[in-house]
This record gives structure tokens, C-alpha cells and sequence, in this order.
């Protein structure tokens, strides 16, 4: 006996895309196995450690927590959705690089997506600001120290390039 | 971690979505999914058929009136607890929000959801039964409202039947002279609390004329406890009229407090605590949150007389 | 001159790809096209900690429909049949036990592998998993150190006493120097279980190419070739039709460097009988079932010291909890004898310890590996014994430092490689003096007096620790200049955030005098370099940051006597700048070749392909007189090299913390974190202060926050990351104070020393220190003798230590 599949339109950084999936496949494999976008990670499949973080209409979400068959309505941005069409780094990426704000790179992900929703809504924050913005992420290699610093770095240079990256965009709207 | 097989449905509408969960009594609604997708991952829980409600359509409203703040089945706590008139009419809600899980948890996570959830260590559940509040459901053959104190039967058990779904949920505004506190301790920020404590204390002048408070993570369901009793004789002793009017609650009176609540708990040992130390915590707690929501009260109303 | 890039802070060429999510993690590979046809695969595990299987009934898996395999341990034969290898023998390790791929007859510990499905997804493979059927007999499970110390119950029939080593060293005759001391003390010590947790779990991938007879395995390790090595033994195939490749690892902090894991032999055999690309990933509740542990020891320590606080004797007896096997034989224990020690020179030392089963996870490595528990007990009882003296603890400390001018100082023990216990070189006084500056530590009173005024309590704490690192046999890296002027750079040991690419290619960039853009660093790739050990021990920099140095060498050695016969120039008057050979202080005078050129030269080949093809027959090199290819030369621009050091070097560190204690929930806050470390030439600063900023937020988990509880039935009752409190930003010290000393390892090319590990070293110990300290004034003889601790067991030391000073 086969499993039931269901037509699903997901649409992930500003593309459609179709695939066939059972109804419990979660949003983090249908991401990772049946679109290829493995820049999303999968750390603990309970919603904790926040690496599957996608923006789901623009809002922080743990991919892990939803199934594809969920998704239909909403617009998904992944990490690879950060990235400037032109292919340079957005702002939140670009502060990771220059502050040493990761390691392993695992996290990294689910760091980017939820700081970039953050900085939209908060685009000045303060220290506590920027820590209470990263809370829900966990991060084995770094200490946090230079992701708290990343997020004071990637709200200056969103603040003098003027230039937002595309997910922040979406969560404006 | 991957979760079994199961059925999906996605209605447009109410009764569609009532009649599928109705059709099979394997089914299960999925909302927010932030407690439910966990235990399906670890297969501690495998419905036959998940009712997705996120796409019935005017369920996700938050909405204030002379009875209190209404929330929708859909409403997410984010936008909750990003309500400023929520926070004016009911204040209290708004600080448990903030103690719930993470950010991201709460973008998807429902407050109503979390309400059915039942779960005795999570914060809405005990601040509905503190507020006396209410969960509206509706099934296929009608709706009912039920109170928050007849909603909760034990751990993670509420009295909902299996074909209804909770549409709406009632927490009552804050009433003339009332002021509210939460304080919390966990091991972890965003962690459940190993105790946590929501307090209303109303005062009429200088008098506390009731102090109600609810406690989460120290029995079996959320537990809310009278404690005027021990306020009030304590303020009536008091020695002189100016000590009465000084608006602050002694040590005597709020643990006389703590230890009459403490009679209606029953603090239990797990891997982050004894039940030793919840008791101490249900003893600070009470303190803080007892002196916490008089001192809000004696704000809202004015220096007392 | 090219800007030397040795000690600048190097933004990270790798960051580049994780940013964009474009990180290649083992779950990554293959996926897309291949992915469609890649087949997953799930295991059932032991759901009892002790039991043997009576039956295991299969049938029905594979009526399941996208179920392709089912095997248990009758399905497996020959060497896959056979127990797992001990990786690291021992003469004391009398009993060592390892377990097999899939459990044969017995379980002995909740997690163990039973039986293996591979499916069309991973979805259907856990359904497959659930049809199987076990029938067990319960044994009586063994669970703590207490317990395996009674030994009313065995783990394995065959080792009595659950004693699977017994090993002790001394140096002169600490018991006799005990009895003779005016002071004593003894003091119990215990540190509990906890895991390296990386947010990335172990996974494999392999892929069997019929055309060929090749296997390829991506594996998410620390050690490539140990994995390659293991495999070809294991499935009976020669050596050089394997290729192990790690991909990009989402951290390892030790847990990965065993191996092979029962899945790394499961998957590429199952790849091979069905030849289908075959994956498996480990889940989180897996991982913390059935991945290792480490850091459960019980301590009792005798200690004789004079008035001043010098140790005159020192005899410590440990009791190691290695789990249910001991495939990595007695590192943990025996790092944890040794490191001990510390900056100090007791008079005399005597250590002993027993390694013992339990029906738990087995143990091998985790950051530290040994060190904090060994950090703990000594620095606990320097803590001890300024408190019985009524001295500060610093100066306890400082009277037993080894001094500057008594380096290399032997210690008289034989550390965990087998090579004398031998410091190289460190500056200790100064590292007091230093961290003493940085946290304010003579300031304190006044600042415990102030918060004392306000109703608040808190407390200091320091700690110390000597860190042997680099450990041998060998690293070796292999350096090739291609035509293009790119520089392509092979180490075999693996990385897992560490930076490696880009503090090799600062190494590389130095040597050859190239733009660091124009070097590409490759680590962990059997393909590129066959030979290489791993990465554990704080290894990397000294071991592979050597190699690459003396293999750069090498490359430039050949680079230099190319360019001066073309040239016609002698090779001391030349230099590279900027990917150009010329000659000394005449830049630009036209004496000059660049290195794409000098490749071409390298190779004498019969056709030409590009640009520098086309420039190299302006120049003329080698004797006409000879072959193209001189008898003692090699075609092509390479160099490869080998690092093997004579013993460690050992780094050095030490940490201190303000924390304060809350009177009535007992919560513990840390207000300021202190670190003065010394890894002697610092490569790449950013990395390093990174590496311990990590270490140090780990260590407060381990602190505060993070064990693994085990009941007495032997379920790990924590295995999810709601119950196991790795600490969010929130728990973390919202900043760490680094000063960095730089000794010189006079061992390695480099001067370096490792930096890894050394932030996780002294955490138990520092915190340990600093809420005792905090507690004092309102509990005077509270004393902390097991980590971690929780407000809920602070809270009960406070009430058992009131009842008894009643």
C-alpha cells in the first residue's frame, strides 16, 4: 500500500515550485530533499536549536515544525535568498563574515533568516536588543559573543548601503 | 524523528473542517503546530488525520471588548503580545506572552492552541484560569462555551471532545483596582518555568480587598489560589493606621501567603528540580508576584488613601 | 614585500560558502539529481539498557512498501561479524570490549544498534524500523560509577569487577610525603556525565561504482583516513579502492573522532549489495543515545602541603565511567591523570585509576577530553588548601608554579601519546599576574562589599590549567603551484569550523610569497592526501599548520632552483613577491618570472596549452646534457612534507569569574569572565579568540547546565534538547576578557601551540571556585565538591549545610 501523495505549490525565494509529497513530509526536507535548497539545516527536528529557521511570510519560523503540505499559501525565504541577486552578500551575511559570527557554519542558517526578520522590525537595536533578537538559536562552536556583534554590524551596514536584502523586503510588506 | 503516515485536510471552512475531524476519530487539528508536530517527529503521538485550520478564514482576530480580549483560534501569540490593546485591557496576558518559549515559537504558535494544549507548565493556560476566562468550540452539531475552570481534567488532558475545535478564546479585562504580576524562573530563558506564578491582586483604598494567584509547573493542572485571606488579617493587624496606608504588603503577610498556597500544591521532583526548591520557588515567587501586582494596582488606581 | 599574514586576523575564505548556504554537510551530498535515487536508511535500537535478544522478528519490514534492506547481526559475515575495533590498545586496558555493527545475542546500552533498514526515505525506513519485533530477556542494568564499583551486577559476564583497566603512575612517594607533611586534606570529588553535542550528528553517505570497483564515502568524522582504513578492513577491500571524502562538518568537539560508527560500515556495504547511493543521518534523540559521552568520574584526593600551601604529596584515585565499550581504549582517564598536574610540581605524585563498565553510552573524547575533570580536582583542592591555610588562593597557586626558567620541565609520568610528560615552555607567574589584572581580583573585597550593601551576594573564582596539545604521530600536506599560478594545498585531517582553509593558506601564502586569494586549502579528502591522523587534541595548527609550513618549504625550494637556472641567477638572491620571482632589491628591472611560468618549466611537456606555455619558452631550463626529467627531480611544481614532533607541546591557560548567587532562588549569574591564554604564536587572532569564546560558553554549560541523567534503569531520561540544556545567548557571559601571552613552542617550525579545546578546560573548576567564594560569607564551609551544579542543588547545599552547622 503507497502512501498518499498531494500536489503542493511551494514558493521559496520568489519562485514556484511544484512537487508530490506525502502529507507528513516536513517543510525542512521538502526544502532540503525535493527543491535541493540545503542551505536550510536540520539540527534536532523538536524546534529547539532554531537551524531550520526560514521566514514564512517574511516571520521567523521553524521549518522542522511545519509540513510542506502547510506551506501553500505562504512565500518562503531561505538563507540562499539572502544572497543580493547581484550574488554579493546581504548585510546580515556580510557582518557574519566581517565579526568571525560563525564557525562550523551548521547554525549559521537559521541565524541569517531570523536576524534579517529582526533587523526589519528593529533596525537600531541596542546590545540586549541584538541578543534577545538571536535567543531562540542555539550555537555550539561560537559562544554567541561575535553573533551579538554580527547583528550590531549588519544593522549599520543596512543602515548606510539603504539597500535591503530581499528577505527583509518581504517581511515589510 | 520523522513523523508516521497520516491523512491531510486543508478546509476553506469551519463546518468542512469540523465535519473531517468528526468523519474520523483518529484525526487531530493542527494549528500553530509548535507543541503537536514535536510529539508526531517523535512519534509519541500518530493521528490518522491532521485538520490543517490555518486557511478557515476570520479565526485569526485579537480583539478587545467591554468583556475583555477576544483571540481567534488562528491568532498567533507574536501578534498577541504585539497588541497594544491588548496590553491596556489586559495586561496581565501580555506578560505571559512574552514568557513563552522564543520569538520565533511564538510567530507560529497559537494562543488558543496553546490554551487546548493543556499543558500545567505553560503560561496561557494558567493565566486563563487565573482571569476566569473562557474557550468557545464549536463541533458539527454545535458550539459551547466552557469556562477555564472546568477545561482543564489532567496533564495535557482538557475537556474538549474529540470532534470539537476551540475557536475562540475569552480572557477577561482587567477590573477597577486591579493590578497583575507574572514572575517566572527557568533554567534556561525560554524554557519552561520550574515555577511560575501569575498574581491579581484588586484593592479597594488602602485594603486588599482580593489577591488571587495562579501557579504553572507545580501541580498536575493549572492551580489558581485564593489568598485574600492571608492579606487582608495581615493588613488588619497592623499596628497603626499610617503602616495600613503605606501601600506595601510585609514579609509576614505575603509568606503566610506563599505557605497557604503552598497547602494546594504539590511541587513535584524532575530532572531540573527538587521539589524542595519549587516549594522555596513557589515561596519567592508568590512574594515577588503578590507585591509586584499590589504595587501595580495601587498605580493603576492612584496613590492609595 | 608581500604583508606577512602569520598573526593577522584573516577573515575566513570558508565563510563564503556557508553564508550563502552553500555548505556541502554530508546530509548535503548527492542531493539533486542523485538524490532521487538515493535510498535512506534508520536503525532500530536497544530500547533497554541490558538485555539479551532472544529473537528478532524481520518478517513483514520488507513488505513494506520503498523498503529495500533489512539486516540484523545473521545477515552480517565475515570481519563485519566481528566486534568493532579497538581503536586504541593498552597494557593496562585488560579488559577492553567493543560493541558489533548490529548487537549480537546482547544489548548493553539504550541506543545500541540492533538491526538496520534501508528504505526509499527516511520516513519509510522509521516505519520499517517499527515493524521489526525483539524479544528480550532483561539483564540487571549497571548504571553510575557507584554501582560499577560495587560490581553486584556485570556488564559483561567475562569482566569481573566491571573493571575493564586499572593504571597508576607515580612520581617519587607521595604517600610517604603525605605522612610526613605538617597539613593534610582529603577531599571527594565528582564531575558528571556530559557530550560534545555538535548541532550536526554523524551521517554517511557512500556510493559504488560496478564500472570501476570503487567505493566513495563522505562522512561527516574527524579522521578520513582512520574511517578509510577501518572500512577497507571491514569489508574486504584493498586500501586504494576506497576513497573517504569529509564534507563540511556541523562541529565535532571529539564525539567524532571514533569511528568506524556502526552506520559508516552499514551504509557502504548496503551501497555496495544494492548499488544505490545509500544515506544515513543521525537524529538528535539518536545522537544523544547512541553517539558518546564523556566526563563521569568520581575523585578522592590526599593531599600534604606546608604552611606556604607548596603540595609536598599528592595522591589521587579516580573512577572513570567508560560506558558499556571502550573502543578509544584509555585516553580520557589517562589525559585526565596526567593533565592534572597542571602549572604545578608537587613533590611527589601517585595516581591510580579504574575505567569501569556501565549499561550506558560509551565514552571517548569530548573537548577537554580528561582535562576538566582533572582541571576540577586539582584546582579544587589548591582552593581547599588556601582555605585551611586561610590564604588567598592566588598566592597557593603562585607557591607552586613551575617557573619560567625550569622549562622543558618533565613531570615524570608518560602522557597519553606514550611520550614523557614534558612541558616546553610557558610563563605561568606571568599568567597570574595578567588574568589577577584583568578581572580586578585584588579589587574584589571592596566590589563584594559594595554588593553586599545592596542585599547581593557575590563571589570569584580562578582556575588553571596546563594543555599538552599537538599530539604525534603525524600530519602531512601536500603543496602543488599549477600553471594558472593557483595554489593547491592538501592536508589529510578534517576540519569542522576550525578555519583550517584559511589559516593554512595564510601559512602557504607567507612561504611562497603569493596574494593568500590565490591559495586553496583541501583537508580531509583520501583523494588528495592518503596520509594523515586527525583532528582531535588541539592538533591542527601545530600537526597540519607544520606540515603545510614544511611542504610550502619544499615548494618553494623547487621553485627557487627552477627560477635561477632561468634566470641565470643564484637561487639566495631571489625572492616571491606577489606570485614573481626576482631578484633581490631590483624589483621590476626585468630579471624576473612568474611562478605560472616557472610551473610550466617544472613539466616538461611535449604540448602547450596556454599563456604560460606559451611564456615559458622565452626561458631556458635544465642541463641539455641530461634527461628532461633530472634522475633525482620529479615533473611538476609540488611539495609534500611531513610534520612528526618528539612529544606534545603544551599550551597553558587560566580563567577567572565574578558570579552572583541569588539569596533565594539560589540562581547563579555571571557578571564578568576573564581569560588570559597562552598558545604560543598566534596564527590567525580572530580564530583563536573565537575558538575561545566557544570554549568558555561550552564550558558554562558543562558548569551549569548540561548532563546527561541517566535512572536507574539505564533510560537517558534528558535525550532531546528541551531537557539537555545546551545555554542559549542568554547563558552565556555577555562578554569574555582575553589576554593572550605568547611563549613559542621551540618544538615546531610555527612556535605554535593548540588553542581548541582550552576554553572548555577550567570551567568546572572556575565556577566552582567562584559561587563557593559567593556562598561564604552567608554559608561559611559550604563547599562544592560535584559539577554541574543547578540553582535547584545549590539551593539544597544551602539547606543541608544549614542543618548542619546547627
Amino acid at each position: 500500500m503507497s502512501e498518499e501523495l498531494y500536489d503542493v505549490r511551494l514558493t521559496v525565494n520568489g519562485v514556484a515550485h511544484d512537487v508530490r509529497v506525502p502529507a507528513r513530509r516536513l517543510l525542512s526536507d521538502a526544502l532540503r530533499h525535493d527543491l535541493g535548497l540545503t542551505g536550510t539545516h536540520v539540527g534536532c527536528e523538536h524546534g529547539v536549536c532554531g537551524a531550520c529557521t526560514v521566514l514564512v511570510d517574511g516571520r521567523p519560523a521553524r521549518s522542522c515544525l511545519m509540513f510542506a503540505v502547510s506551506a501553500v499559501d505562504s512565500s518562503i525565504t531561505t538563507v540562499e535568498g539572502l544572497t543580493r541577486d547581484d550574488g554579493t552578500l546581504g548585510p546580515v551575511q556580510q557582518a557574519f563574515a566581517e565579526c568571525h559570527g560563525l564557525q562550523c557554519g551548521f547554525c549559521t542558517p537559521g541565524f541569517l533568516t531570523t536576524i534579517t526578520a529582526g533587523l526589519a522590525d528593529h533596525p537600531s537595536p541596542t546590545e540586549d536588543d541584538a541578543r534577545e533578537m538571536v535567543a531562540g538559536n542555539l550555537c555550539r562552536c561560537t559562544g554567541y559573543t561575535n553573533i551579538v556583534k554580527s547583528v550590531l554590524r549588519a544593522a549599520a551596514l543596512r543602515d548606510g548601503r539603504r539597500t535591503p536584502s530581499p528577505g527583509t523586503e518581504e517581511s515589510e510588506t | 524523528m520523522k513523523p508516521a503516515p497520516f491523512s491531510f485536510v486543508r478546509p476553506q471552512g469551519l463546518q468542512h473542517a469540523l465535519e473531517a475531524l468528526a468523519a474520523d476519530p483518529g484525526a487531530k487539528v493542527l494549528a500553530g503546530g509548535q507543541s503537536l508536530v514535536p510529539l508526531l517527529s517523535m512519534r509519541l503521538a500518530a493521528p490518522s488525520t491532521l485538520v490543517d485550520i490555518n486557511a478557515l478564514p476570520d479565526l485569526d482576530h485579537v480583539r478587545v471588548d467591554d468583556s475583555g480580549v477576544r483571540v481567534g483560534a488562528l491568532a498567533r501569540q507574536a501578534d498577541v503580545l504585539g497588541s497594544d490593546d491588548v496590553r491596556r485591557v489586559q495586561p496581565l496576558l501580555s506578560l505571559a506572552l512574552s514568557q513563552v518559549a522564543h520569538a520565533t515559537i511564538r510567530n507560529r504558535g497559537t494562543v488558543v492552541g496553546s490554551l487546548v494544549h493543556a499543558d500545567a507548565a505553560a503560561e496561557l493556560p494558567m493565566v486563563l484560569t487565573l482571569l476566569g476566562g473562557s474557550v468557545s468550540v464549536a463541533s458539527a452539531t454545535g458550539t459551547r462555551t466552557i469556562p477555564a475552570a472546568e477545561l482543564y481534567a489532567g496533564p495535557l488532558e482538557s475537556t474538549l471532545h474529540h470532534d470539537e475545535i476551540a475557536v475562540e478564546a475569552l480572557f477577561p479585562g482587567l477590573g477597577p483596582g486591579e493590578g497583575v504580576a507574572f514572575e517566572e524562573v527557568s533554567r534556561r530563558h525560554g524554557d519552561y518555568a520550574l515555577c511560575g506564578v501569575a498574581a491579581v491582586v484588586r484593592v479597594e483604598g488602602a485594603h486588599v480587598a482580593e489577591a488571587r494567584v495562579g501557579y504553572m509547573s507545580v501541580a498536575d493542572v493549572p492551580t489558581v489560589v485564593d489568598l485574600t485571606t492571608a492579606l487582608v488579617e495581615e493588613v488588619a493587624q497592623r499596628p497603626s493606621r499610617r503602616a495600613r496606608n503605606q501601600g506595601e504588603l510585609s514579609d509576614q503577610a505575603v509568606s503566610a501567603a506563599a505557605e497557604l498556597a503552598l497547602q494546594h500544591l504539590d511541587p513535584a521532583d524532575d530532572l531540573h528540580a527538587s521539589s524542595a526548591y519549587r516549594a522555596q520557588l513557589v515561596r519567592v515567587l508568590t512574594a515577588h508576584a503578590l507585591r509586584a501586582a499590589h504595587d501595580d494596582a495601587v498605580v493603576r488606581g492612584g496613590a492609595p488613601g | 614585500m608581500s604583508t606577512r599574514l602569520f598573526g593577522e586576523s584573516v577573515q575566513r575564505v570558508e565563510d563564503q560558502r556557508f553564508l550563502r548556504g552553500e555548505g556541502r554537510y554530508v546530509d548535503d551530498v548527492l542531493v539533486g539529481t542523485t538524490g532521487r535515487d538515493m535510498l535512506h536508511a534508520a536503525v532500530l535500537r536497544s530500547p533497554h539498557a541490558h538485555a539479551r535478544i532472544v529473537d528478532i522478528d524481520v518478517s513483514g519490514v520488507l513488505d513494506l512498501d520503498g523498503v529495500h534492506l533489512v539486516w540484523t547481526h545473521d545477515d552480517l559475515d565475515g570481519p563485519m561479524a566481528e566486534p568493532l575495533p579497538l581503536l586504541i590498545p593498552h597494557p593496562s586496558l585488560t579488559h577492553g570490549r567493543t560493541q558489533y555493527a548490529l548487537a549480537k545475542d546482547e544489548v548493553n546500552y539504550v541506543g545500541e544498534a540492533i538491526a538496520f533498514v534501508v528504505a526509499d526515505d527516511r520516513y519509510v525506513a522509521e516505519d520499517a524500523v517499527g515493524r521489526i519485533r525483539v524479544q528480550y530477556e532483561f539483564l540487571p542494568p549497571v548504571v553510575g560509577i557507584a554501582a560499577a564499583r560495587a560490581a553486584e551486577h556485570l556488564v559483561h559476564d567475562d569482566v569481573p569487577g566491571n573493571v575493564g583497566a586499572r593504571l597508576e603512575q607515580e612520581n617519587g612517594d607521595a604517600r610517604a610525603a603525605i605522612a610526613a607533611a605538617p597539613h593534610t586534606l582529603s577531599l571527594d570529588l565528582t564531575v558528571e556525565r556530559s557530550a560534545s553535542t555538535p548541532l550536526e550528528g554523524r551521517g554517511t553517505v557512500a556510493r559504488w561504482d560496478p564500472d570501476i570497483g570503487r567505493l566513495t564515502v563522505w562522512t561527516s568524522t574527524q579522521t578520513s583516513t582512520g574511517v578509510r582504513a577501518a572500512l577497507a578492513a571491514k569489508l574486504g577491500l584493498d586500501l586504494g579502492r576506497v576513497d573517504v571524502v569529509t564534507p563540511d562538518v556541523g562541529g565535532g568537539f571529539g564525539v567524532k573522532i571514533n569511528h568506524p560508527w556502526p552506520e559508516e560500515l552499514l551504509v557502504p556495504a548496503a551501497a555496495r549489495l544494492l548499488g544505490r547511493v545509500v544515506k544515513f543521518t543521525e537524529d538528535r534523540r539518536e545522537h544523544f543515545i547512541s553517539s558518546a559521552h564523556e566526563r563521569g568520574q568520581v575523585h578522592h584526593v590526599e593531599v600534604g602541603f606546608d604552611d606556604e600551601g607548596r603540595v609536598l604529596g599528592l595522591n589521587v584515585e579516580f573512577w572513570h565511567d567508560h560506558g558499556a565499550y571502550t573502543p578509544y581504549g584509555l585516553i580520557t582517564p589517562i589525559v585526565t591523570s596526567t593533565q592534572l598536574l597542571g602549572p604545578y610540581k608537587p613533590g611527589a605524585y601517585r595516581v591510580v585509576f579504574e575505567s569501569l563498565y556501565t549499561n550506558t553510552v560509551m565514552v571517548t573524547p569530548y573537548r577537554g577530553a580528561g582535562r576538566p575533570q582533572g582541571c576540577f580536582v586539582m584546582e579544587r583542592t589548591m582552593d581547599a588548601i588556601a582555605a585551611a591555610l586561610g590564604k588567598d588562593r592566588t598566592e597557593v597557586r603562585a607557591v607552586n608554579f613551575i617557573q619560567p626558567d625550569e622549562f622543558p620541565y618533565d613531570q615524570g609520568l608518560i602522557f597519553q601519546d606514550g611520550r614523557e610528560l614534558e612541558y616546553d615552555s610557558g610563563d605561568y607567574p606571568a599568567s597570574l599576574q595578567r588574568l589577577k589584572d584583568l578581572v580586578g581580583w585584588d579589587d574584589f573585597p571592596k566590589l563584594r562589599e559594595e554588593m553586599a550593601r545592596e542585599g547581593r551576594t557575590v563571589g570569584i573564582g580562578l582556575a588553571c590549567y596546563v594543555e599538552g596539545t599537538g599530539v604525534g604521530p603525524y600530519e602531512g600536506a601536500h603543496v602543488h603551484i599549477e600553471t594558472s599560478g593557483k595554489v593547491k594545498v592538501a592536508t589529510g585531517l578534517t576540519t569542522q569550523g576550525q578555519g583550517h582553509a584559511t589559516v593554512f593558506a595564510q601559512v602557504v601564502a607567507d612561504v611562497l610569497g603569493v596574494p593568500f586569494e590565490d591559495v586553496d586549502v583541501v583537508t580531509g579528502d583520501t583523494r588528495r592526501m592518503p596520509y594523515a591522523v586527525g583532528t582531535f587534541a588541539s592538533r591542527s595548527a601545530v600537526m597540519s599548520g607544520s606540515a603545510v609550513h614544511l611542504a610550502a618549504l619544499r615548494a618553494r625550494e623547487k621553485v627557487l632552483r627552477i627560477a635561477a637556472d632561468a634566470l641565470e641567477a643564484s637561487e639566495e638572491d631571489l625572492e616571491i613577491v606577489d606570485g614573481v620571482v626576482s631578484v633581490k632589491g631590483a624589483p621590476g628591472s626585468g630579471a624576473s618570472i612568474d611562478l605560472r611560468t616557472v610551473a610550466v618549466l617544472s613539466n616538461p611537456l611535449r604540448y602547450a596549452f596556454d599563456e604560460a606555455s606559451q611564456a615559458a619558452t622565452q626561458f631556458s631550463v635544465g642541463d641539455p646534457g641530461k634527461p628532461p626529467v633530472a634522475e633525482d627531480d620529479e615533473p611538476g611544481l609540488e611539495g609534500r612534507d611531513f610534520y612528526s614532533p618528539q612529544r606534545s607541546t603544551y599550551a597553558s591557560g587560566m580563567h577567572a569569574v565574578i558570579v552572583e548567587t541569588d539569596p533565594e532562588t539560589a540562581e547563579i549569574k555571571i557578571l564578568k569572565y576573564a581569560v588570559v591564554h597562552d598558545c604560543g604564536r598566534l596564527i590567525n587572532p580572530m580564530i583563536v579568540e573565537g575558538q575561545i569564546q566557544g570554549g568558555v560558553a561550552q564550558g558554562v554549560g558543562g558548569a551549569l547546565y548540561e548532563r546527561m541523567a541517566y535512572d536507574e534503569s539505564g533510560q537517558l531520561l534528558n535525550a532531546s534538547f528541551m531537557d539537555f540544556l545546551m545555554p542559549y545567548v542568554t547563558e552565556v557571559p555577555e562578554r569574555i576578557d582575553i589576554d593572550h601571552l605568547e611563549t613559542p613552542s621551540p618544538l615546531n617550525p610555527l612556535g605554535v601551540k593548540g588553542a581548541g579545546e582550552a576554553g572548555v578546560i577550567p570551567s568546572a573548576a572556575v565556577f566552582a571556585s567562584a559561587i563557593e567564594d559567593a556562598e561564604g560569607p552567608s554559608h561559611p564551609g559550604l563547599v562544592i565538591t560535584a559539577m554541574p551544579i543547578s540553582p535547584s542543588e545549590l539551593f539544597h547545599l544551602r539547606q543541608v549545610h544549614t542543618e548542619e552547622s546547627r
